[in-house]
């Protein structure tokens, strides 16, 4: 590939990971009809915004994670901010140890995952607590933890089968 | 494959550029700031909310769809089976209901006698607005769905929403096609309620838990767990009576409902209001198609 080709490979590549996590958060609405189904559904938007963190940051700017997670409190009715503020800090710890993660094996992928998803916990506890003034129950996103844990190694193949089909 | 070594050399240092990482800083500035904001002045957040939702309502609405259909599918194949099981159930429960029937006549006779002696004003009708489920924006720290109907249907801000067995939740804010509703187990959520047995009244209170608490109750009150809690309507545009949940635990002071709704009907949701009898008494529906 060459020339054109390759800018035309470049431009799709550019907006793949922002309309696969659009695409997520329309995905992440559906209502599933089954009791409390919302709050311990794994967070597949941290796992998104993780995943391209680590593995391809130069096509997941990070004004678009402010923006998606602008999206997703806008749509959620959750306070405004509190989600681009974790996303955000979610990239900044990722890209900031990037040494770290590049060229590591899955496994070690997954257990930033878990490290970086129990940052988030704590973090959006306190926020939560911040803005209601008062202790949140931690429960439901400590259940969501556990969750979010065991669908990433699903989500990160579905993410690794875009990347070779779409990135090359 | 020429343009590799430059995209891996910009990966290496994505805050490179000092420029970079200001722009990073300022962003979680911003979102500190919009956090704080759309907790002093809510309205604006509301606004933004209510235009994004109806923007994506569309969307939305789409990807809800399989699911709905998976679920008719699942629940049509559950009926058939328990067809046997569940007539011989109806039956016994018709009989049981026609007791109830006659009971019921018995004492509306009596009601109106009675209101006829005192010159009872009766309460004004309720209207109704059907609205299907087309998101649940629900996470850990969040319950609330999105409903498909708007001010062009006549939703209003405060109006109850519920399914056939009670109480869901009230709309918090309403777009031209959508609307928000805010479950009775958020965080945020206060309903006046009451007691059916005893009569007292109280606030439920959502505390992030799947299982609502009561409030503002007196110390001295005489609460026993399977006690229904119905809505007081007081202090809102909330009917008065609608049927709310179960007490399931009364210890050390804390009581906790099992809110009635059923999640597996959650596919619409009736939002009700206050209504003079007369002008909008029948039901009204969001859209035509969703009157199933």
């Amino acid at each position: 590939m060459r020339g054109g080709d390759t800018q035309q490979v470049d431009a799709v590549a550019q907006i793949t990971p922002t309309v696969l996590i659009v695409i997520l958060i329309a995905v992440s609405q559906i209502p599933l009809q089954i009791p409390n189904a919302g709050p311990v559904f794994p967070d597949i938007i941290l796992i998104a915004v993780y995943y391209w963190a680590v593995y391809r940051p130069d096509l997941l700017p990070f004004w678009i994670v402010f923006l998606i997670g602008l999206l997703q409190d806008l749509l959620s009715g959750d306070a405004l901010g509190v989600s681009s503020l974790v996303f955000l800090a979610v990239y900044g710890a990722v890209v900031a140890q990037r040494r770290f993660f590049i060229s590591r094996s899955f496994m070690m992928v997954w257990a930033g995952f878990i490290v970086v998803a129990g940052g988030v916990v704590i973090l959006s506890w306190a926020l939560h607590g911040l803005i209601l003034g008062r202790a949140v129950h931690m429960g439901p996103a400590v259940f969501q933890y556990l969750t979010s844990i065991a669908a990433y190694p699903l989500l990160a193949w579905l993410f690794t089968q875009t990347q070779r089909l779409v990135l090359k | 494959m020429k343009k590799r070594p430059s995209s891996v050399l910009r990966l290496s240092s994505p805050f490179g550029a000092w420029g970079q990482r200001f722009a990073f800083i300022f962003l979680i500035a911003v979102a500190f700031a919009l956090m704080l904001l759309s907790r002093a002045d809510s309205d604006f957040a509301e606004r933004a909310r209510t235009s994004v939702s109806d923007f994506f309502s569309p969307v939305l609405s789409l990807f809800a769809s399989p699911v709905e259909s998976v679920g008719d599918v699942i629940q049509e194949v559950r009926d058939m089976a328990g067809l046997r099981a569940e007539n011989v159930a109806l039956r016994a429960e018709n009989q049981r209901l026609l007791a109830w029937q006659a009971r019921a006549q018995q004492l509306e006779a009596e009601n109106a006698a009675l209101r006829e002696l005192n010159n009872f004003a009766a309460n004004p009708g309720v209207s109704q607005i059907t609205a299907r489920v087309i998101a649940d924006g629900s996470n850990a720290f969040v319950r609330s769905l999105l409903v498909q109907a708007g001010t062009h249907d006549g939703v209003v801000k405060g109006q109850a929403a519920v399914t056939g067995r009670g109480l869901v939740g009230r709309v918090t804010a309403v777009g031209e096609r959508a609307s928000r509703v805010l479950l009775v187990t958020d965080i945020n959520s206060r309903i006046p309620v009451q007691l059916q047995r005893s009569r007292e009244r109280a606030v439920m209170a959502g505390d992030n838990s799947s299982y609502p608490t009561l409030v503002y109750l007196s110390p001295e009150s005489d609460i026993k767990v399977g006690d229904h809690v119905v809505t007081s309507g007081h202090g809102g545009v909330f009917p008065k009576g609608l049927p709310v949940g179960v007490v399931i635990s009364a210890k050390d002071g804390q009581i906790r409902i099992r809110p009635n709704f059923d999640w597996s009907r959650i596919e619409y949701l009736r939002l009700i209001d206050y209504e003079l009898p007369g002008i909008l008494g029948r039901p009204i529906e969001a859209k035509p198609e969703a009157g199933r």
